[in-house]
C-alpha cells in the first residue's frame, strides 16, 4: 500500500506535487497561525498603510494592522469557514443525491425539480439577495453558500449514483431484499468515491472563491475578522499607487484554488486511468 | 418537424414556468425577514403608530399574493416602485445602468467567444503535445483565480505602470462610442480572461469526445481528409455541445459582471446591486436579482432551443 | 467502372510478413501481434477467426496501414497491391483507403455520422477520391442499394442513419465500402451485432455482392459457422499468433489444431431432453401474463410452466420480451394481468411483499457478469453476503460455505477469496455470479443469456457447470436465450417468443422437429452450421418455400 502510494507520488506530474506541497503549507500555517504570526490578527500596531520593512514584512494595512500577522490569521479564518461550508454542502448535497437515485420515482422529481429551480438563478445573485434579507452574519453565510452549493453536488451525487444504480449487481441486492441502507453503503458509494472525491476538492475551490468574492464585496466576512478577500477590499486603492500589496492576499485565494485543482486534475486522471 | 416544433414549444413553456417561479422566489423570499420590511428600516425604536404609517405607504397591509402581482406587473410595464435609500424611481435608477452593463458583456462576448473557440478547437487537434499541456495548464489556474486577483493584476500593469487603458471606467451616455470601448477595457479584458478559461476547457473537452466517435474512424478509414473530417463530420456533430458551451458561459458572464464592476467602479446594474445590498434597499435589490436571473434563465433557454434544433435525430424524426 | 482493378483473379493483392502490433497500457508497449503473415489473393475471401483477445479486428485495420489509438504498428512489411504501406506517406495511405481498400465496421448505427443522410455518405468516398462524380454516385447508389436488397433502393439513401433499421444499415455499409470498387474490402464482425434472422439477408447480400464484383475481402468474425459460409480460406488465431491456416473445406473437415476442432465441436454439445415428470406439480408456473412498461404493452398473454429438476428455455430475438417475462417472474415489474405461481402459491407481484423465503428460492444470473458484481467488492463478502443474509451463517461457518461453493465452481478457494471481481476473467465472473446465486440455496434460477457475453470455449463450460449444479442440487432453470445451440445442449422444454408473445413451446424434440410455427421455423432455420453450403442450401429451400407461398424472412427486411 505505502508502496504504491510511494510509486504514485513519483509518477505525479509536477503541477500535482506543486499542489500537494502548497496545501501542506497552507495546512501548516492555519495550524499554527498563533506562533506563527508577528502580531495578533486585529492589533493596530502603527499608522496606516506602513511601507514594507524589517519590523513589519509586508507593512500595515488601512487602520494600521500587520499585513503579515493577518495574512497568516486569514488564512485560518478564510480557508477554515470555506472547509466548513464545503462539508456541510458536501453531507446536504450528497445525502439527497443518493437519496434520489436510489429511490428514484417521486422522490427524485421532487428533489430534482427543486434543485433545478434554484439553480435557475444564479448563485452569487441568489446570496446577494438572502444576505440582504438575513443580514452578513457567518452562520448566515456559511448556511447560505453550503445550500446554493449543495444543488452541484446533488446533481453530481445523483448522477453518478444513477451509473451504478442501473448496474446489475445493484438488482441483485435488491432482489435480495436488501434495505436502503445496504444498498447506499456497501453497493454504491464504495463506486463513487473517486468522483465524489474529486467533486470535494473542486466543490472546495468554489466556495472558497465565492466566500472570498462576497467577502472583497464587503458582504461576507465582517469586520475585523482577518479575511484575504476583505484584505484586497480594504487595501485596494494602494494599487493605483503600484504598490502590489494588495495583490498578495489575492495572490494567497489563487495560489491554493490553482493548487487544489492541480491536485483534482491528477486525481481523476489517476482514478480513470485505473479503471481502463 | 412536427415533434420538434412540439419540443421547442415545450422548452419555451418551461422557461416562462420556471421564470415566473423564480419571481414568485425573489419576491417572497423577502417574506422571510424575521418581522416586515417597515419593521426592518425604521428599527427597533419606532412606534407602532410610524411603522403602520409607513407599512401603509409601502402597500404592506395588503395581502402578499395582490402585492406580488401588483409587483410583477409594474416591472412588466416599467414602473418597479421606488428605493427606499433615496426615494428615486427605481426603473431610472436601472435604465442607464443595465444597458452600460450590456454593453461590457457584449463587448466581452465579442473578444472570449472567438478565441475561445478557435484556441479549444486547436487544444483539441493538437492533443497531448506541448501546446496543449500549456494551454491546460494555464486554463486551470486562470479558472481557479479569483476575478478580482485578474482585475487588479489588469489595472498594475496596464492602468498604472504603463498608462494604457484607464484604471476606472467612468463611461457616461455622452461619450462617443469608441471612447466607451476604451474605457471599459480593462473591465471587458478581465471578463475575457475568466471566461475563455472555461470556454476552452469545454470546447476541448466536447471536440475530443467527439473524435472518438466510430463514424470519425471510419471517415479515416475511407481516406477523408484530416480537414474535411474536421469540418464535414466532426464540426455539425460539435454543434449542439458548443452552443451549450457559449451560452452557458455568456451567462456566467452575466454574473461575473458583478465583481468585475465593483472593482472598476463602472457604473453597470451589478454596481447597483452591490451597494443597494450594503445598504438593504430590498425593492432594489429584487428588482435587479430579477433581471439578473431573467437574463441567466433566457439564455439557459436559449441554450436548450438551440440543441434541439441543431440534433440531426429530432430535426428528422423517423 | 473499376479504376483500377487490373490485375488477373489469383494475383497476389496483399500480403503481410511477421506483422507485429503493439498495444499501450499506462506508459508501457505491450505486443499484441506477435509476428503473423497474411497472404490475399485478388477475388478471395479470406476469414480471420478467433476469440477476444486474438488480435483479429487489429490484424484486419493494419491490412488498411490503420492502428487504432493506443495502438502501433511495431513491425513487418505490409504490400499492398506492391505498395508497401508501413513506409508510406499519410497521403498515399489516406489516397488508398476508401478507394481501393474498404472497411465495414460492426456497428453501423454507430458507424454512420448521424448528422448526414447516408446518400450523402455513400458519395462521399467517390467524390473526394475523385473517382465518381456527384451524379453518378448517386445513381451507382442505387443499383447497389437494389443489389444488396435494401427496400426502397431510389429513397432509401435520401434517410438518415436513425431512420434506417439495423440489419438494413449494415447492408448500406456494405453498399457505402463498395462505392469506390475496392479490390479490398476488411468486414470487421458485420453481423454480431444483429438478431439471427437478420444475419442470414445481411450475410447472403455480402455474399453476392463481393462474388459478382470479384472483391477480395477478408471476413472477421468470431463466429466459425458465418466465416464457414463466407471464406475461401480461413485463419485460426489465438492471442496474437496464428493457430491454424487453410482451405475452408478441408479445415472444417479435417482441423490440423486442437484448439481449431475445440472452437468446431463448441456448438456439438448436447443433453437428452429428460421428459416432464409424471403427474409432479410445477414448481412455476407464468400465467395468462400481460406486462406493460409505463403505457406500452410488451407481454400478452404469456403463461409456460417450469418443472422440478427441469430446464425451460425461453427463445427469441431481441424485443421479445423474453427479458421482461423475467422481470415479471423476479416482481421486478409487476404484472398488469396475470399471476405468478411459485409452488402452488400466488406470489405477490412486487418483490418487495414478498418474503425472504420466496426471494431466496428464486435466484438469478445474468449476462454481463462484469456488471452483475460490484467492483469494489471482496470476493468473500460477494457470496457470502446471501449466505449470511437468508441463512444467516457467521464467522467460521460462513467462511466454510464460502470456500466449499468456490470449490463447487471450480475455483480454488485460497486463491480467489480474498480478491475483487476486477482481477477476474470473464468466466470467472461468470462463475462467482453462479455461486452467488446458489448460496442462497434457491430452487429456482433464472439464467438470462448468461453465456452470450463470454467466448464460445468458457460458453460452453459455463453450461456444463450449470448442468452439472442442476444434476447435483436438483435446481430448475429458466434459460434465456436468442442462441439455439444452447437451446439445443441444455433445455427439456422450449417456449418461443416474438413480440411479447409466446409462439410455440413443448418438449425440445418436438420443437426441434418440423412442422413447426412459421417463427419457429425462420428462427430455427436461421442459425448458422458449419457446413460450408448451409447458407446455399437454406437460401434455396427459401426460395423454393416463397414460390409456395410461404414467406420466410426477418421482419426489419
Amino acid at each position: 500500500m505505502t508502496a504504491n502510494a510511494m510509486k504514485l507520488f513519483r509518477t505525479a506530474p509536477p503541477t500535482a506535487l506543486f499542489g500537494l506541497i502548497v496545501i501542506l503549507l497552507y495546512i501548516l500555517v492555519a495550524s499554527f497561525a498563533t506562533v506563527i504570526a508577528p502580531y495578533g490578527e486585529t492589533e493596530i500596531v502603527a499608522s496606516e498603510y506602513e511601507p514594507w520593512s524589517e519590523e513589519y514584512v509586508l507593512g500595515t494595512d488601512n487602520l494600521g494592522r500587520d499585513m503579515l500577522s493577518r495574512m497568516i490569521y486569514g488564512a485560518r479564518n478564510t480557508v477554515g469557514i470555506a472547509l466548513i461550508t464545503t462539508i456541510i454542502t458536501f453531507v446536504v448535497g450528497g445525502f439527497f443525491g443518493l437519496i434520489a437515485a436510489t429511490l428514484g420515482g417521486w422522490v427524485d422529481m421532487l428533489l430534482s425539480r427543486i434543485v433545478d429551480v434554484m439553480m435557475s438563478i444564479p448563485s452569487l445573485i441568489s446570496a446577494l439577495l438572502l444576505l440582504t434579507i438575513f443580514g452578513t452574519s457567518i452562520p448566515v453565510l456559511v448556511t447560505i453558500i453550503a445550500l446554493l452549493e449543495a444543488t452541484r453536488v446533488f446533481r453530481l451525487a445523483r448522477a453518478t449514483s444513477m451509473n451504478v444504480v442501473v448496474l446489475d449487481f445493484v438488482e441483485v441486492a435488491r432482489l435480495r431484499g436488501e434495505g436502503l441502507i445496504y444498498i447506499i453503503s456497501k453497493e454504491i458509494l464504495p463506486n463513487i468515491t473517486a468522483p465524489l472525491a474529486a467533486e470535494f476538492g473542486l466543490r472546495f475551490c468554489f466556495v472558497f472563491l465565492f466566500i472570498s468574492a462576497l467577502s472583497f464585496l464587503g458582504l461576507g466576512l465582517q469586520p475585523p475578522t482577518a479575511d484575504w478577500g476583505s484584505m484586497v477590499r480594504d487595501n485596494a486603492t494602494l494599487i493605483t499607487f503600484g504598490d502590489i500589496t494588495p495583490l498578495i492576499p489575492a495572490a494567497a485565494i489563487a495560489l491554493l484554488t490553482v493548487a487544489v485543482n492541480f491536485v483534482v486534475d491528477w486525481f481523476l486522471h489517476v482514478s480513470s486511468g485505473l479503471k481502463e | 418537424m412536427h415533434a420538434i416544433l412540439k419540443m421547442v414549444i415545450q422548452r419555451l413553456a418551461l422557461g416562462v414556468l420556471t421564470l415566473f417561479v423564480v419571481s414568485l422566489l425573489i419576491f417572497f423570499a423577502v417574506e422571510a425577514l424575521p418581522g416586515d420590511l417597515a419593521e426592518e428600516i425604521l428599527g427597533q425604536a419606532a412606534t407602532p403608530d410610524t411603522v403602520a404609517a409607513f407599512r401603509r405607504e409601502l402597500g404592506l397591509d395588503l395581502p402578499p399574493h395582490v402585492r406580488y402581482f401588483e409587483w410583477l406587473g409594474g416591472i412588466l410595464t416599467g414602473d418597479m416602485g421606488k428605493s427606499l435609500a433615496n426615494q428615486r424611481e427605481i426603473s431610472e435608477l436601472i435604465g442607464v445602468r443595465l444597458w452600460n452593463t450590456l454593453f461590457l458583456a457584449v463587448i466581452a462576448a465579442a473578444i472570449s467567444v472567438p478565441l475561445a473557440l478557435f484556441l479549444g478547437v486547436l487544444a483539441a487537434l493538437y492533443r497531448n503535445t506541448l501546446y496543449d499541456r500549456f494551454v491546460n495548464v494555464f486554463t486551470l489556474s486562470s479558472i481557479s483565480t479569483p476575478e478580482f486577483f485578474v482585475a487588479y493584476i489588469l489595472i498594475l500593469f496596464m492602468a498604472v505602470n504603463w498608462g494604457w487603458f484607464p484604471s476606472i471606467s467612468n463611461i457616461s451616455p455622452g461619450l462617443g462610442f469608441w471612447e466607451q470601448v476604451y474605457r471599459s477595457m480593462l473591465p471587458a479584458l478581465t471578463l475575457t480572461l475568466v471566461v475563455v478559461a472555461h470556454m476552452m476547457r469545454m470546447t476541448r473537452a466536447a471536440i475530443i469526445n467527439l473524435l472518438a466517435s466510430p463514424y470519425i474512424e471510419m471517415a479515416t478509414l475511407k481516406g477523408i481528409k484530416r480537414s474535411r473530417i474536421i469540418m464535414h463530420h466532426a464540426l455539425p456533430n460539435a454543434l449542439a455541445p458548443i452552443i451549450n458551451v457559449v451560452v452557458l458561459n455568456l451567462a456566467y458572464l452575466i454574473v461575473g459582471v458583478v465583481i468585475v464592476e465593483v472593482v472598476f467602479v463602472y457604473p453597470g446594474l451589478g454596481q447597483l446591486l452591490v451597494d443597494s445590498v450594503s445598504k438593504r434597499d430590498l425593492p432594489v435589490v429584487q428588482a435587479c436579482s430579477l433581471i439578473f436571473a431573467m437574463t441567466y434563465v433566457l439564455l439557459n433557454l436559449l441554450a436548450d432551443v438551440l440543441s434541439i434544433l441543431s440534433n440531426p435525430r429530432l430535426l428528422h424524426p423517423r | 467502372m473499376s479504376t483500377t482493378s487490373t490485375g488477373e483473379k489469383g494475383d497476389i493483392l496483399l500480403q503481410m510478413i511477421g506483422l507485429k502490433i503493439e498495444g499501450r497500457v499506462d506508459e508501457t508497449w505491450n505486443e499484441i501481434v506477435h509476428g503473423v503473415d497474411v497472404t490475399l489473393r485478388r477475388g478471395e475471401v479470406l476469414g480471420l477467426i478467433g476469440e477476444s483477445g486474438a488480435g483479429k479486428s487489429t490484424i484486419g485495420l493494419a491490412a488498411m496501414g490503420y492502428a487504432r489509438d493506443g495502438c502501433r504498428i511495431s513491425g513487418g512489411e505490409i504490400q499492398f497491391d506492391g505498395v508497401e504501406l508501413t513506409g508510406a506517406s499519410t497521403e498515399a495511405r489516406r489516397a488508398l483507403r476508401g478507394n481501393r481498400i474498404a472497411y465495414v465496421a460492426q456497428s453501423a448505427a454507430a458507424s454512420f455520422n448521424p448528422a448526414h443522410r447516408l446518400i450523402d455518405q455513400y458519395c462521399e468516398a467517390p467524390v473526394q477520391h475523385g473517382v465518381l462524380s456527384r451524379s453518378n454516385a448517386e445513381g451507382d447508389a442505387m443499383d447497389l442499394f437494389e443489389r444488396l436488397r435494401l427496400p426502397n433502393p431510389d429513397t432509401i439513401g435520401f434517410r438518415y442513419p436513425h431512420q434506417v433499421s439495423g440489419g438494413q444499415l449494415q447492408r448500406a455499409m456494405t453498399a457505402m465500402a463498395m462505392s469506390c470498387r475496392p479490390d479490398l474490402i476488411i468486414f470487421d464482425e458485420p453481423t454480431t451485432a444483429l438478431d439471427v434472422t437478420t444475419q442470414i439477408e445481411v450475410l447472403a447480400a455480402i455474399r453476392d455482392v463481393v462474388d459478382q464484383f470479384n472483391t477480395a475481402a477478408i471476413y472477421i468474425t468470431h463466429d466459425l459457422a458465418v466465416v464457414a459460409q463466407m471464406a475461401d480460406r480461413i485463419m485460426v488465431l489465438r492471442y496474437g499468433n496464428l493457430v491454424e491456416e487453410g482451405d475452408t473445406r478441408s479445415m472444417l473437415a479435417e482441423p490440423q489444431q486442437q484448439y481449431t476442432s475445440d472452437l468446431l465441436s463448441v456448438r456439438s454439445y448436447r443433453r437428452d431432453e429428460r421428459p416432464r415428470p409424471e403427474g409432479e406439480a410445477p414448481i412455476l408456473q407464468v400465467k395468462k401474463v400481460d406486462a406493460a412498461y409505463g403505457k406500452v404493452p410488451v407481454l400478452f398473454d404469456v403463461s409456460f410452466d417450469i418443472h422440478k429438476r427441469r430446464t425451460v428455455a425461453v427463445v427469441g430475438e431481441s424485443g421479445s420480451g423474453k427479458s421482461t417475462t423475467a422481470r415479471v417472474i423476479t416482481g421486478l415489474l409487476p404484472p398488469s394481468v396475470g399471476e405468478i405461481v411459485y409452488d402452488g402459491k400466488v406470489l405477490p407481484p412486487s418483490f418487495k411483499q414478498r418474503s425472504k423465503e420466496q426471494l431466496r428460492k428464486l435466484q438469478m444470473i445474468y449476462q454481463m457478469p462484469d456488471t452483475a458484481l460490484n467492483p469494489k467488492a471482496r470476493l468473500r463478502d460477494v457470496i457470502g453476503r446471501p449466505a449470511s443474509f437468508y441463512l444467516g451463517l457467521t464467522g467460521k461457518q460462513l467462511e466454510e460455505k464460502v470456500r466449499e461453493l468456490l470449490r463447487l465452481v471450480e475455483l480454488e478457494p485460497d486463491d480467489y477469496i480474498n480478491r475483487r471481481s476486477t482481477e477476474l476473467s470473464g468466466g470467472q465472473k461468470q462463475r462467482i455470479c453462479i455461486a452467488r446465486a446458489l448460496a442462497a440455496e434457491p430452487e429456482v434460477i433464472i439464467c438470462d443469456e448468461v453465456t452470450s457475453a463470454l467466448d464460445q470455449l468458457v460458453a460452453e463450460e459455463i453450461l456444463k457447470l450449470l448442468q452439472r449444479m442442476q444434476d447435483e442440487l436438483d435446481l430448475s432453470y429458466m434459460f434465456i436465450t436468442h442462441d439455439l445451440a444452447t437451446v439445443r445442449a441444455i433445455a427439456d422444454e422450449v417456449v418461443v417468443m416474438q413480440h411479447g408473445k409466446v409462439v410455440e413451446s413443448g418438449p425440445k424434440g418436438e420443437m426441434f422437429t418440423p412442422p413447426h410455427h412459421d417463427y419457429t421455423d425462420l428462427l430455427l432455420s436461421s442459425v448458422p452450421e458449419m457446413d460450408p453450403d448451409w447458407l446455399d442450401n437454406l437460401l434455396e429451400d427459401r426460395a423454393r418455400l416463397a414460390s409456395e407461398g410461404r414467406v420466410l424472412k426477418a421482419a426489419d427486411n
